[in-house]
């Protein structure tokens, strides 16, 4: 089966043509870059996405800390995951990159901060 | 009066950019005019991902982007950075005043960069009639407020114009269980990065209704619905296209204007990076408008260096300079 993709690795956005058996990419063309070819796979076979949102922050300068998974999230799990964001409450400060929570959702990456909270 | 070597109006990515590079490119004496309480500008409130690809080789969210060239800054001591300070006024001779908690400031520079960014139009701008009840905002506004405020301005959301503002705003209040009815664009196409038609739009099934407008708005004290209608090449309604939506939020993402107040209030005209003044620059979204911060900072480079260039001009052998630095803060 054919499946038509539009790459979202930069923001040139490569429309991608991508040949798909059983859920399983046999073919991707339209990539200008490697990337193009890593996302389509991806994309067909286990879509993720790198979720980003903001935390409530107590005590802090900024009442609202942002924070972003470090890595991507399967694209079937960002509503559990906003559900676990909205229940954490950051007391401490922290630095961009620092990690909020530790193997988040069980899924193997980490809740990070991405701005400096004093 | 004060003086300084180099003024920069406006600490976000393109002021930051201007500052370093200028810094890197020989001036000593920077002072960095910034109006909000942190350095960072938008980027603060651009929580998503997509900064940096080109500039950092890295996918970085923008407070991520914003806090690589806040440690720069601050790791520069010629960098002095002046927050809470909003710029009343700049003359063609270069003398600039801004408030800053408690005072009035009034500095003569050698060079001065504008950085001040771009505002986002308004429903007034894309005439679109009916009331005028609460719940009416633009794209950006309503970032802040989710972002950076901690609040929700609405549940049930019609973004107007489909530029990239909207399309992630789109995503951002589904995420927090808003419910977006419609994305409505005039154009046959979007306005923003296809990539945020797939990642924004498309991941959460958000219908996009293209060639169309909102022909009304409805409601007393809040809104309550919009007419929607299809619209033809020249932006005319098809009769019998016509059908409501109800929403009690509507999120404007019709576009950027560069702000120019200080530069049109000093007479000034642009041309390029330069302006018609020796010695004023613009860089970034006060210059135009763009839809990737790395081109700003790349930009912004080129501004600092021009500026440098005209400092370093002014300092050589055989032309007049005062003594800069008397009277710092």
């Amino acid at each position: 089966m054919m499946k038509r993709l539009t790459c979202i690795e930069c923001p040139k956005g490569c429309r991608l043509l991508v040949d798909a058996q059983d859920g399983k990419v046999v073919k991707v063309t339209g990539h200008e870059c490697p990337k193009g070819e890593k996302y389509a796979i991806s994309e067909i076979e286990n879509p993720v996405r790198i979720l980003t949102s903001s935390v409530l922050g107590r005590e802090l300068r900024l009442k609202m800390i942002p924070v972003r998974t470090d890595k991507p999230i399967p694209k079937s799990r960002i509503f559990d995951a906003m559900k676990e964001i909205k229940k954490v409450r950051l007391t401490r400060p922290l630095k961009a990159g620092d990690v909020v929570v530790e193997n988040f959702l069980s899924l193997g990456v980490n809740l990070i901060a991405t701005r400096k909270a004093e | 009066m004060i003086k300084r070597d180099l003024v920069i109006v406006g600490g976000g990515p393109a002021g930051m950019a201007a500052a370093v590079s200028a810094y890197e490119n020989g001036v000593k004496d920077i002072l960095l005019v910034e109006r909000d309480q942190y350095l960072g500008g938008i980027l603060n409130q651009c929580v998503h991902t997509g900064f940096g690809i080109n500039y950092f080789k890295e996918i970085l969210t923008g407070p991520e982007y914003a806090d690589r060239f806040i440690e720069k800054v601050k790791n520069i001591p010629e960098i002095e950075v002046s927050l809470k300070s909003i710029v009343v006024s700049l003359m063609p001779d270069k003398i600039i005043t801004f408030l800053k908690p408690g005072r009035l400031e009034t500095i003569k520079a050698k060079a001065i960069i504008m950085a001040t960014g771009c505002r986002e139009k308004t429903r007034e701008m894309v005439h679109i009639q009916g009331t005028r009840p609460a719940g009416i905002f633009s794209a950006g506004l309503a970032q802040k407020l989710i972002n950076i405020e901690g609040l929700l301005p609405g549940k049930e959301i019609i973004v107007v114009g489909s530029g990239d503002i909207g399309l992630i705003m789109a995503r951002r209040f589904t995420l927090e269980g808003a419910k977006v009815k419609a994305i409505i664009e005039i154009q046959k196409e979007t306005r923003g990065l296809l990539r945020n038609m797939v990642q924004c739009v498309e991941d959460f099934n958000i219908p996009v209704y293209f060639n169309h407008k909102i022909s009304r708005i409805y409601g007393k004290d809040r809104v309550e619905k919009v007419s929607v209608c299809k619209v033809d090449d020249n932006f005319n309604e098809i009769s019998g296209s016509l059908f409501e939506i109800k929403c009690d939020t509507i999120l404007m993402s019709v576009g950027l204007i560069p702000e120019n107040e200080l530069i049109e209030m000093a007479g000034v005209r642009i041309d390029g990076n330069k302006t018609s003044v020796p010695g004023i620059f613009m860089c970034g979204n006060c210059l135009k408008i763009y839809d990737l911060v790395d081109w700003v900072t790349q930009d912004s480079f080129l501004a600092g260096k021009l500026a440098a260039t005209t400092i370093e001009l002014l300092l050589k052998p055989g032309s007049h300079s005062n003594t800069m630095g008397a009277g710092l803060q």
